[in-house]
Order: structure tokens, then C-alpha cells, then sequence
């Protein structure tokens, strides 16, 4: 939208306003996530930039906080560190352990999700799905009712059913928190999917498993996997289910960094944070890549 | 022979000699059940782990047997006597025979428990008189009144009548701030009392706030990102996805390290002589904490669908009304803006959706005055007042569902993007 040679001077003044308010907004996304990364790396237990920061003098930055991360929780902090030392950190540190909770229910949760999100969506996209409509509404809904609802219904279920405190209780319920992020992803993929694709499989001779294995699952991969990653995401960063069905012994992340924001917040949950902010940056640059390629398999127009 | 000729008038058959329409028939009927078989299992899933936990909760907000299980002698007492009936000897008689069995089973701690629901200050009463109902003699009622004259109480007498079927509607008229007058009839609990309609109402009110500065946030943003190059265009929009890709907590928690009174804010308004150290603002663990930080988390759920409903609009119509010598404002206005309207819609209320169940974010940077009515339910249900956070949440999903069904008709739950 280059300016138009007759635009007169109160447009043209407009036209690099509205840039700066862009700008400015646009500013205001990123600015909040960005500064925990060299807050981080802050000596002083402030949240604030120091004048030796400001100076950048290496004396005022310092890795004590990632080094606590591994720590706190140790049962012998100040041991040399050898191979022992790591065995500590790998058993007893508070957020390790909650790092291994937070993966291992985020990935069983999202190969069920995915599973099953993957077979939903493949029969809904299908033209002869009868009652598309209410169904898709009821299997979207648990991205649209409010997540203190959902974790009031399971704390009753759970209790009554024996799956409280327990792995399989959160695992299914963050199953059920990703399924909508994979149907969406997924049923997008299959939009414009050609199914004279996999006539033409049958036509060759293919049964139905080979026609989907060899011909439909390739193209919808990319959208399987971006929902996948969606699925992942939202498991990992989930705290309000946790908080409510898991044991207090059942500590992920986000739940680790709810206590430390509540009780006394130290820069070791913006170390933390700073983790955080590069995962989601490396998963959302695999979305994207995912999604370029999607569109280049199926025609539609490179972005 | 007749038969066959009326059948085949059609004259079509496939190659196995069946009627084209039964074939016909017969296979769609057959993809119809292979489309939904493979949404079955799923479908099996979500009512299982979804539904069914929701529905048990809807249950649990009408239902509450603390009361009626334990004390079921008082319980047929007030099912034979009609509301008015003033209590004689034999209801007294009933509750203490009732309280005598309470102090065996230990129960009274529950029966209290269930009418200090309503009428709080009680529990104690049932416990104290139960713990030395073996001493209740005949007459029952003088005996009663003398351990404690407040046994007398017309308004614990309705609220136990209210209290003696399991299935009351007691804790919605609490989550409403109505109560039970003495004579049975709904009043409103005293001005001190009320919490709940002023929490939904703040809830909503800060909904809309909210909903309405990511529209003026995310509407010229959308704009932006429509008219420029597909390839600087996904650039930005980086920017746009990487906060809705971050951790929520992480976005909360950098909120509560830029805005807090020692924060990056304060503290560089300070650095700059715009504040001195005595006039810090206070920007967080307030309402204003939780707006800002609301309206940040929930803008890309307004910039997303603005986006997907500018982006194909052509921007010749713009041009054409220019040349029919609109001003640039009257292009927007009558040309520009109402082609937008539907990303609008769609922005606007999945906003409003996510920002009325909100917990997290005003539980960690609201304060007091800025907690919402999801940090009640939560407040209700780490208390054990089980049904009356149940009863709450009802209400608020019986909110949000009548603003999914709003979703779906104008904007259909099916075109929701991500990224």
C-alpha cells in the first residue's frame, strides 16, 4: 500500500501515524515477552535493569538463576559437580522433575489427541457426515467453556471414579483440551483435499488402507503435525486442570511457576520464562515452516 | 410379471440388476455410517471425559443430601407439614431423636455444614447441641430451648425445610445473592452480603472493557497486515503469533516484571524524572493489572479473524470510491469498514468468550478488585462449598454456552483459524 502520488498532506500525515500506532501496538505484543530474556541474566535479584546492565558490563550479567534452576530441590547443592552431582540435579531437582512430568503428559496426551482428533477429522470432512454441525460444536466446545469449568466437573468425576491424583487422570484430561486444536488444524488441511486423489488410488488397485496411507496421510501431515504441536502446547502450558485433579507430589512447569509467581517471585521463574519464550519460538517457526510446506503440496499459492 | 414391468418402468438398474435408487440408497447409507464411525470414537471420548464430568457437576449444584441423609426423622416431619406449620413438640422431638443419632454417627459436622450454606453462623449449633443430645429430655422443645434458644429461629427452621430434599434449588439462589425469607418467599440477602451479582457483573463489565481496547488494538494492526506484501506481511505476523504461542504464565509473569511498583516501568519513569520515587504508580494487583494484562493475552484472538476477513478484500472498492470523490474517511466508513464487520463479530466475541472464564491472569496480577467470578469458583471449591461453586460455574457456563451458540450462528464454529 505505497502512498498515492495525489495524497495530500493530511494523508500523508496519516499514513506515517497510522504506521507509528502499528508500530506501537505491535511493540506492546512483543516488548512483555521479550524482556524476561536479558532480566535473566540479571546478578541482582531485581526486575529491573541495573546500571551495569544498562552500562553492558559482563559484570552485571551472570547465569545464577539458570544455575538454581538446576539446584533447587538438590539434596546436595555444593558437591563437586561430577557425574554424581548430575544424578542429583536428574532425580531431585524440583524443576527437572517438573520438566519430566510436564513431557511426559504432554506427549501421551497429545498422541491421544492426535489419534483420535485425526480419525475425527477425517470423518467429518467427509461430504455424507450426518449431524456435522452439532457434533463439531460439541467436540470444539472444550477450547470455548472456561477452563475453571472443566477442571470443577473433573475434580467431582475424578473423585467419584478413583482418577485423582493419578498420571491417567491428566493425561486424559489434557487429551480432551488439545482434541479441538488438531480437529481445526487437521479439517483445514483437508479443505481442497482432492478425493479424486484417492479415487484414482482405488482406481489403480489400492485398497482403501494403502490409498490412505500412501496418498491421503502424506498430504495431511503437515496439518496433523502443526495440530500436534497445538495439542502439545496447550498441555504444557495447562495449569488450572492441574491444579485441581493432579497430586501435590505431581508437579509440571506452569504449576511450578503458579507457586513461585504466588509465593515469592524470584528471577528463577524468568529464567524459566526465558526457556519457555525459546521453545515456543523454535515450535512456532516449525508451524510455520509446516504450513508453507502444506500449501505448496496442495497448490495453493506459496505465502 | 406386472410387478416386474411397474419396477423397471425407471428402466434403470446397476449390473447386478438392483434398482440404480435402492444402490444408490444403500451406499450412501453405507458412507454415512463409515463418516461416522470414525468420529465415534472421539465423540465416545469428549462424552466420557467432558461432558459427563460437566454434566455431574450441573447435578451436584441442585443436589446436596449433608442435611437429608442424616436427619431423617426431621426430614418426614417437614415433608408431612406444610410451610407455615409452626413447630411443635413432635418436630422438636424428631430432631433431637435426629441429633442424638447425629452425635453416634459424628455426622453433625455435615448437617451443620449444609444449612451454614444459607444461614451462616450455624454449624456450631448443630455440633454443640448434638455432642449432648443424650441429655434431651421430654418436653423436647423447652429441653432445646434451653440448651440454645436459638433452636426457636423461624429462618432456621425455613432453611432446614429447604434443606430436607436432597434436591434444592437453595445454592443457585445464593450464587444469585437471593435468600429465603422466614415464611418461605425469595428476598435479597442484606446490601452487605451481596458478592455474587456485583462479581458477575464486574466480570462482564471488565469482559467488555477488555474486548473493546483489543478492537481498537488489533483493528488498525489487521489493517496493516491486510494491505501490505504477502511476504513483509507474514513477517509481522510473527509478532502476532509468538505471543500466542508463549506460555501463558510466562506472558503473566513478564506483566507482573514490567508493571510492578520496582518494575522496568516505574522504574525507568523514574530513571527519566517523570515520577520520583514517592509517586510509583500502581499498576498491578489492581483491575488495571488485570485489563492490561488480558488485553494483551487475548489480542491475537481479535488480530487472527480480523486478518482472515480483510486480507480478500479488493482493494480496487476503496479506490473506486475515491475516484467517485469520497474523502478518504468516507471510503473507510461506508466502503472499507462494513466489509469488515463479520471479522469484527468473529474477534469480538471469541474475545469476550475467553475473557469471561479467565482465572489464571486475575488471580495473579488482579488484586483484590480485579478477581473475576472464575476466582470465586475456585475460592468456593478450595473451601469444600462444593455445590455453591458448582451452582456458580453453571451460571457462567450457561453465559458462555449462549455466547458459543451466538458464535456459531453468525460466525459458525467450523471457520475458527488459528494462525
Amino acid at each position: 500500500m505505497a502512498l498515492p502520488t495525489y495524497a495530500s498532506p493530511l494523508e500523508k500525515l496519516w499514513y506515517w501515524t497510522f504506521r507509528v500506532i502499528c508500530g506501537l501496538v505491535f511493540l506492546f505484543l512483543i516488548a512483555p515477552i521479550l524482556i524476561v530474556i536479558p532480566l535473566s541474566f540479571n546478578i541482582e535479584p531485581y526486575f529491573t535493569f541495573t546500571e551495569k546492565m544498562l552500562a553492558l558490563d559482563p559484570d552485571g550479567y551472570s547465569l545464577r538463576w539458570y544455575d538454581g534452576l538446576l539446584t533447587f530441590g538438590m539434596q546436595m547443592p555444593d558437591a563437586p559437580r561430577d557425574g554424581a552431582w548430575w544424578a542429583d540435579v536428574w532425580h531431585n531437582a524440583t524443576w527437572v522433575n517438573a520438566a519430566k512430568n510436564s513431557i511426559i503428559i504432554g506427549v501421551f496426551s497429545t498422541l491421544l489427541a492426535t489419534f483420535l482428533g485425526t480419525l475425527a477429522a477425517l470423518g467429518l470432512s467427509r461430504p455424507e457426515m450426518p449431524w456435522r454441525r452439532a457434533i463439531m460444536a460439541i467436540l470444539l466446545s472444550p477450547m470455548i467453556v472456561p477452563l475453571i469449568i472443566t477442571a470443577t466437573g473433573l475434580f467431582f468425576f475424578y473423585s467419584m471414579t478413583g482418577l485423582a491424583n493419578s498420571y491417567i487422570g491428566v493425561i486424559l484430561a489434557h487429551a480432551t483440551l488439545g482434541m479441538p486444536f488438531v480437529i481445526i488444524t487437521v479439517t483445514a488441511t483437508l479443505v481442497g483435499f482432492d478425493q479424486s486423489l484417492t479415487r484414482a488410488a482405488a482406481n489403480l488397485g489400492a485398497p482403501p488402507s494403502t490409498a490412505f496411507f500412501r496418498i491421503t496421510m502424506p498430504l495431511i501431515l503437515p496439518g496433523v503435525i502443526s495440530g500436534a504441536l497445538f495439542a502439545f502446547v496447550t498441555s504444557f502450558d495447562e495449569v488450572v486442570v492441574v491444579l485441581f485433579i493432579a497430586a501435590h507430589d505431581q508437579q509440571t512447569i506452569p504449576r511450578q511457576m503458579w507457586n513461585g509467581i504466588r509465593e515469592q517471585i524470584s528471577p528463577a521463574i524468568l529464567a524459566v520464562a526465558t526457556i519457555l519464550v525459546i521453545v515456543s519460538i523454535a515450535l512456532l517457526t516449525t508451524v510455520e515452516l509446516l504450513r508453507r510446506r502444506s500449501e505448496r503440496l496442495r497448490g495453493v499459492t506459496p505465502g | 410379471m406386472a410387478d416386474i414391468t411397474t419396477s423397471d418402468t425407471p428402466g434403470l438398474t446397476t449390473a447386478d440388476g438392483r434398482p440404480l435408487k435402492s444402490a444408490l440408497a444403500h451406499a450412501q447409507a453405507r458412507a454415512k455410517r463409515r463418516a461416522f464411525f470414525l468420529v465415534l470414537p472421539l465423540l465416545a471420548f469428549v462424552l466420557i471425559t467432558f461432558v459427563l464430568p460437566i454434566g455431574q457437576m450441573l447435578f451436584r449444584s441442585v443436589h446436596h443430601d449433608g442435611f437429608s441423609s442424616n436427619m431423617p426423622a426431621l426430614s418426614a416431619w417437614f415433608s408431612e407439614n406444610p410451610r407455615g406449620t409452626v413447630p411443635g413438640e413432635p418436630a422438636f422431638a424428631a430432631l433431637a431423636a435426629d441429633l442424638d443419632q447425629a452425635r453416634i454417627n459424628k455426622s453433625a459436622g455435615e448437617i451443620g455444614t449444609r444449612i451454614n450454606y444459607d444461614l451462616p453462623g450455624t454449624r456450631s449449633l448443630f455440633t454443640s447441641t448434638a455432642r449432648n443430645a443424650d441429655r434431651l429430655v421430654a418436653p423436647y422443645k423447652d429441653s432445646m430451648l434451653a440448651v440454645n434458644a436459638q433452636w426457636d429461629d423461624a429462618r432456621l427452621w425455613e432453611t432446614m425445610r429447604g434443606a430436607s430434599s436432597a434436591i434444592t434449588p437453595n445454592f443457585y439462589l445464593s450464587a444469585l445473592d437471593l435468600q429465603r425469607a422466614p415464611d418461605g418467599s425469595i428476598e435479597r440477602v442484606p446490601p452487605e452480603n451481596r458478592v455474587y451479582l456485583m462479581l458477575f457483573e464486574r466480570t462482564f463489565l471488565l469482559s467488555a472493557i477488555i474486548m473493546g481496547l483489543t478492537l481498537i488494538l488489533g483493528y488498525p494492526v489487521a489493517h496493516l497486515l491486510a494491505v501490505l506484501p504477502l511476504r513483509t506481511s507474514n513477517l509481522l505476523m510473527i509478532l502476532v503469533l509468538l505471543p500466542f504461542w508463549t506460555s501463558l504464565l510466562v506472558r503473566t509473569t513478564s506483566w507482573i516484571v514490567l508493571l510492578q511498583s520496582q518494575g522496568v516501568v516505574n522504574s525507568t519513569l523514574v530513571a527519566t524524572g517523570i515520577l520520583t520515587d514517592e509517586t510509583r504508580i500502581q499498576m498491578i494487583y489492581n483491575q488495571a493489572g488485570t485489563i492490561i494484562a488480558m488485553t494483551h493475552i487475548l489480542l491475537p484472538f481479535m488480530i487472527l479473524p480480523l486478518y482472515s476477513v480483510m486480507r480478500p478484500i479488493p482493494p480496487s472498492y476503496v479506490r473506486a470510491a475515491r475516484s467517485l470523490g469520497a474523502s478518504s474517511w468516507c471510503a473507510f466508513r461506508r466502503i472499507y469498514f462494513p466489509q469488515t464487520i463479520p471479522g469484527i463479530a468473529a474477534g469480538a466475541l471469541l474475545v469476550f468468550i475467553l475473557a469471561v472464564g479467565y482465572y489464571i491472569t486475575p488471580a495473579l496480577v488482579g488484586g483484590a478488585s480485579g478477581q473475576l467470578i472464575s476466582n470465586l469458583i475456585a475460592f468456593h471449591m478450595a473451601k469444600s462449598n462444593w455445590s455453591l461453586a458448582a451452582a456458580i460455574a453453571a451460571i457462567l457456563l450457561a453465559a458462555v454456552l449462549v455466547l458459543y451458540w451466538l458464535y456459531d450462528r453468525l460466525i459458525g464454529i467450523d471457520n475458527l483459524k488459528l494462525g
